[in-house]
């Protein structure tokens, strides 16, 4: 990287200072609208609570000291016996659902957003090889891809957990499995267009190796549509996370994500406990309708044929 | 023609032999499903005779070859719990899903295209707005959340509408449907409602951005300029030209609607393929999930070949860059 070629420095200089602008761009034109603004706020208190959940809740619903079955199913706003009260009721063992949302929020999160990572960085690393390589690579490579896009993705992960059993490493897997193909596509699209730029003929004529040509030249060029997919696919995550727990097939009760703490309620709800099913649900709602509000005002800055 | 023909057939075959080989050993390789099946106080020979008899005790590439020649007779094994063969327990039940899913896609019709060609007509209008952020809502929500919530709303504090069930069903034709009674209408109303409110989401993007390319488009204008009526130039030339390919995506949609149904089934205690599938899943009842995914797959490619064969006779371009690739 750093080997003194004037050739190479002068031509890098203007461009650091001119990635400064698009950036700045970004966030003011992110900023002009008022409703992903607001989303932005929700997202970001919904995961700053999540991250403190330990410190801003009454009561570990993992620590089975603290959580008392006399406690069991009480009303919003009521005290429970521990002495604190539950402002959005208690489960059906005991536990605050305030607390155990915040926590299930952690599981959510955490599942959704790194099983969109992963999968961005291997949807990532076979779209360029199918856009670099080309030929018969690229032909089954996208194959591949159109198969697995023509699939629902919620029959994919039901066959992968059933095959897989419970936990969280294998929800990450399904998770992965269903959306790898999506950044695949996305970054094979935008790296055969950038392939044939002038700066990736430059760097093939300075005799820089494939890998390096991929990686550091076309790959950094690939990353806005990249960033789209990524938020709309981790609200889809999330989404999907929670059904297939919901379902009882995704994440056990050991660690109750938002869908596990549905699916708890939901036995309670036809004799009029509503609160239990309907606070995670809830919860799961703001999460991901923030999500989506962010990334659709992303996609809108990001796309080009909107510019004025 | 019918090279592109022969093509997209052999295609097909090859997916669903793909997915044969798949299906099959992801979901026989893990786990061993004669724990699930013997009780405890069986002894060794006793484990070892029922083990024998599913054919579990051959080894995997023997259980694929004998499951394949099965396939080709119409046999996908029999079902470890309820001792039927598993093809003719995913058909008894497939009728109560098509139902549902039909249902399903007409509501997304009825609803959807009527709601999508208005935001399309009068884009500026705060009911217009109001229509798109509900679409956008209709894309957030979870598929079972809302079914919750329907419950909760009609079946528990209202009381308007059954919760769980199929409700009555009269046979027509051999086929057993509940469409023909109010007590089975009563029924499906709020699994179809909620199978239907992506499916709705989506039609009203797709209407609406139809609706005002084609309102742009020259033809609006001559019939205009011919004086015709605003009501029938929306009706016969805006309509008819936005349905192409509204029918498209819509046919293409339907197996997503059989696949999403395993959620609103098991929600509703509607007893259709999918809530078999999800009982299969819990048991580890492995015949049953072959069969389900293989009736699943089957399904995705007919659809997608009967879209493609008819687009490649309505279209020549397709037939021509197809036959290329």
């Amino acid at each position: 990287m750093s080997q003194s070629n004037p050739t190479v420095a002068t031509p890098v200089e203007p461009a650091l200072v001119k990635q400064e602008t698009p950036w700045r761009q970004f966030v003011r034109t992110f900023l002009e609208d008022r409703v992903a603004v607001t989303g932005l706020m929700m997202l970001l208190l919904i995961i700053i609570t999540a991250i403190l959940a330990p410190w801003i809740t009454p009561q570990n619903p993992y620590d089975l000291g603290t959580v008392d079955l006399m406690d069991s199913r009480i009303p919003p706003g009521e005290q429970t016996m521990e002495g604190y009260t539950a402002w959005l009721g208690t489960d059906g063992v005991g536990r605050d659902l305030y607390s155990a949302i915040l926590y299930g929020l952690r599981i959510s999160l955490m599942v959704g957003v790194v099983s969109g990572l992963i999968a961005a960085s291997f949807g990532m690393c076979v779209g360029l090889i199918a856009a670099y390589a080309g030929g018969k690579v690229e032909a089954l490579i996208m194959r591949i891809v159109d198969l697995q896009l023509s699939l629902p993705t919620i029959l994919v992960a039901l066959i992968l957990v059933a095959a897989l059993g419970k936990g969280v490493d294998k929800i990450i897997f399904a998770l992965v499995v269903v959306q790898w193909a999506y950044y695949a596509r996305t970054v094979r699209g935008t790296a055969l267009v950038e392939r044939n730029k002038e700066y990736v003929e430059a760097a093939q004529s300075l005799g820089l190796s494939k890998t390096r040509v991929i990686f550091r030249h076309i790959l950094p060029n690939c990353l806005a549509p990249v960033i789209v997919v990524l938020t709309v696919q981790t609200a889809h995550a999330i989404s999907l996370e929670a059904t297939l727990s919901f379902l009882g097939v995704g994440l056990p009760q050991t660690e109750p994500s938002l869908g596990v703490l549905i699916a708890n309620g939901f036995q309670y709800m036809m004799s009029g406990r509503y609160w239990i099913s309907v606070f995670p649900g809830l919860a799961l709602l703001f999460t991901i309708v923030s999500i989506n509000l962010v990334g659709d005002r992303i996609r809108d800055v990001l796309n080009p044929r909107l510019e004025k | 023609m019918l090279s592109f023909f022969i093509r997209r057939f052999a295609q097909a075959a090859l997916v669903i032999a793909v997915m044969v080989v798949l299906v099959f050993f992801g979901v026989n390789v893990v786990g061993d499903p004669i724990w699930m099946l013997i009780s405890p106080e069986m002894d060794q020979e006793a484990i070892e005779k029922t083990a024998a008899a599913l054919g579990l005790d051959k080894p995997i590439f023997e259980q694929f070859i004998h499951f394949v020649q099965g396939l080709f007779q119409g046999d996908l094994g029999r079902s470890f719990v309820h001792g039927e063969p598993a093809i003719q327990l995913i058909l008894s039940r497939m009728g109560a899903t098509m139902e549902l899913a039909v249902v399903a896609l007409l509501m997304a019709i009825v609803f959807g295209l009527p709601l999508g060609m208005y935001a399309g007509l009068y884009p500026d209008r705060r009911s217009s707005r109001m229509i798109m952020s509900g679409s956008i809502l209709g894309f957030s929500l979870p598929t079972f959340w809302v079914g919750l919530m329907l419950i909760m709303l009609f079946a528990v504090m209202l009381g308007w509408l059954p919760a769980s069930g199929r409700g009555q069903t009269v046979s027509i034709f051999g086929f057993e449907t509940s469409l023909l009674t109010l007590n089975g209408w009563q029924h499906i109303a709020l699994p179809a409602f909620n199978l239907a409110l992506l499916k709705i989401s989506l039609m009203i993007r797709l209407a609406r951005a139809g609706t005002r390319e084609a309102m742009l488009m020259d033809y609006v204008k001559f019939a205009r300029a011919k004086g015709l009526k605003e009501s029938t130039i929306i009706r016969v030339h805006v309509l008819k030209n936005i349905m192409i390919p509204i029918v498209t995506v819509l046919g293409l949609e339907f197996g997503s609607l059989v696949a999403f149904s395993v959620v609103t089934e098991t929600i509703f205690s509607w007893p259709g393929m999918g809530k078999l599938l999800l009982e299969a899943i819990q048991r580890l009842d492995r015949p049953v999930i072959v069969a389900y995914v293989m009736v699943v797959v089957v399904l995705f490619v007919v659809i997608n070949l009967i879209v493609d064969l008819l687009y490649s006779v309505l279209d020549p371009r397709v037939r021509i860059t197809g036959a290329k690739a």
